[in-house]
């Protein structure tokens, strides 16, 4: 199992984060795993990115130009990392945000109304946690109730902020799901 | 101690806590920032201090002061900041003080730019400052072995007083990866040093110092430099992947590229290509006779480097011409995919040795 993922967005929807989130979880099932930044002179606005490695053996390199799988929460972010996903990889759009389909056949589209859904159940900055659990739900590469772990560690004592981000990873893992084909190279 | 997602300048600075240090002297830079930050709040709870210095230039000198007394610190700087220690490096290799010396490389030169380089080998191998002076310099490939390293080169840097640099650049720091912390040390475990100036109460003053006027002193001070940067050899390391059935390409790569280095292999070896990789950790002292081994079984070598060829040099060095050396490099803050560099061995294994 290796798999080489990219989460995109603007800065300040959160993209780092369930990227931690997601290694950790990773690191927590026992597999080795690596976080990491496009770090330059980004601003809140200004797009954001990050590759996690989650793989069975020791991480190579920690950033990638094929990802397995991709979740992008914003137009720009679709344009630039829809074309290098894998084919048989996964691809979750953001469609509140995103108004043009994706245009890969070759893939699984995942389309989810990740701020819509965040709004209902009560912030749509939790957008990003839908996204998440959208992806969990269409890869099953980890398992959705050690993110829940890793989310009450992460907000301890901030009850309000773990239950809304819980329902959130929830309601995206349901429609992931739905959509769940095998990913390729797992 | 259950393993913690940490970044790599993270640490770096919890490695430093944990192997008794208790000072950090230091100003801040990109890529590095999470380090100072770390310590500025870390110190403190463990009884420490973290001085924000005026410039680059007085955190050398700081170190210098502290080190003297006998404590362990460190800095960690970035490239231009590394540039601007250089003065006081070269005093403390003089001095004989024993300090760690952290560098999260950029790209140059001047202020370059803020992504990841590894442009500062030729910098921390050869000196770098004036004087004929060394310091060890360990290059860490993941975080794990960025808080391994860190923990030794205290060590190391008491063992033969001496700067020791961790060479790491933008990606180690920035990258997230699990770590244990393996030791743990409390400053009052560690080995007393009877040449520090801790208050001459009882015994003759000891005195610290790099200046000797008198030439015949002066080369009897740098032959016996010489002859401790010689006995350095001991600690000299690396590591090598995929080399056992005698590789068509060896790559010669450290820190972040090797790391690439092994996914290009991994990638290459399923198409039946016989690649491997051989990793320095220690830049100085060089593995220069485990390299040239290794580079002797091999039809080629490809050095592959963030920069543009800077350990090229020591590479043909040890090589001597035995074995044709080819060089891929990317450069100003652009890092290779691991395709790329599979591209560059597939394009050498089509040429005839």
């Amino acid at each position: 199992m290796h798999n080489e993922l990219i989460l995109a967005g603007f800065g300040g929807q959160g993209v780092l984060l369930i990227g931690k989130l997601l290694a950790y979880a990773g690191m927590k099932a026992g597999l080795e795993v690596t976080w990491m930044p496009a770090y330059g002179p980004e601003m809140r606005g200004g797009t954001c990115n990050c590759t996690v490695v989650l793989s069975d053996r020791r991480v190579g390199s920690p950033v990638t130009n094929r990802p397995h799988g991709a979740v992008v929460l914003n137009l720009q972010s679709i344009d630039k990392f829809e074309p290098l996903v894998r084919p048989g990889g996964i691809l979750v759009v953001n469609t509140s945000l995103i108004n043009r389909p994706a245009v890969r056949t070759d893939i699984t589209v995942v389309p989810v109304a990740a701020n819509q859904i965040a709004q209902e159940a009560g912030n749509a900055k939790a957008a990003n946690m839908v996204a998440l659990g959208a992806f969990l739900g269409a890869s099953g590469l980890v398992s959705p109730d050690l993110v829940r772990d890793v989310l009450a560690e992460t907000f301890a004592g901030r009850q309000k902020i773990v239950q809304l981000n819980q329902v959130c990873l929830s309601k995206g893992y349901d429609i992931g799901q739905a959509c769940a084909p095998a990913m390729a190279g797992r | 101690m259950a393993k913690k997602l940490m970044k790599g300048c993270e640490a770096i600075g919890e490695a430093a806590v944990q192997s008794g240090c208790r000072l950090f002297f230091g100003y801040p830079i990109t890529p590095q920032n999470e380090i100072p930050e770390y310590m500025s709040g870390r110190l403190p709870q463990v009884g420490g201090m973290f001085v924000q210095a005026e410039s680059e230039v007085a955190a050398s000198n700081m170190l210098y002061g502290a080190a003297g007394a006998g404590c362990r610190c460190f800095t960690s700087s970035s490239s231009p900041g590394i540039s601007l220690m250089m003065e006081g490096i070269s005093y403390l290799a003089g001095a004989e003080l024993p300090v760690v010396i952290v560098n999260i490389m950029r790209a140059g030169p001047g202020l370059g730019g803020i992504l990841p380089s590894q442009s500062d080998y030729l910098q921390a191998t050869k000196g770098g400052g004036h004087g004929d002076y060394r310091m060890l310099v360990l290059a860490p490939s993941t975080v794990q072995e960025a808080a391994d390293l860190t923990m030794e080169a205290f060590d190391l840097a008491d063992k033969y007083r001496n700067p020791v640099m961790i060479l790491g650049d933008g990606l180690i720091g920035q990258m997230m990866e699990p770590v244990e912390f393996k030791r743990h040390v409390e400053p009052e475990e560690l080995p007393e040093k009877p040449w520090a100036t801790t208050g001459a109460v009882g015994r003759a003053p000891n005195i610290v110092n790099s200046l000797y006027l008198k030439a015949e002193d002066l080369e009897q001070h740098n032959l016996a430099l010489g002859r401790k940067y010689r006995a350095m050899e001991a600690e000299v390391r690396h590591e090598t992947y995929r080399t056992e059935d005698d590789p068509d390409v060896l790559i010669v790569a450290y820190g972040t590229v090797a790391r690439i280095a092994r996914t290009s292999i991994d990638n290459l070896r399923e198409k039946g290509l016989k690649v491997g990789l051989f990793r320095p950790v220690t830049l100085f002292p060089y593995p220069t006779a485990a390299l040239a081994a290794a580079a002797l079984r091999a039809k080629r070598v490809l050095v592959a480097e963030l920069s543009m060829g800077q350990m090229l040099e020591d590479v043909r060095a040890a090589v001597a011409g035995r074995v044709p050396v080819d060089f891929y490099g990317r450069v100003g803050g652009m890092v290779m995919s691991a395709d790329e560099l599979a591209e560059q061995v597939e394009k050498l294994a089509a040429v005839p040795a």
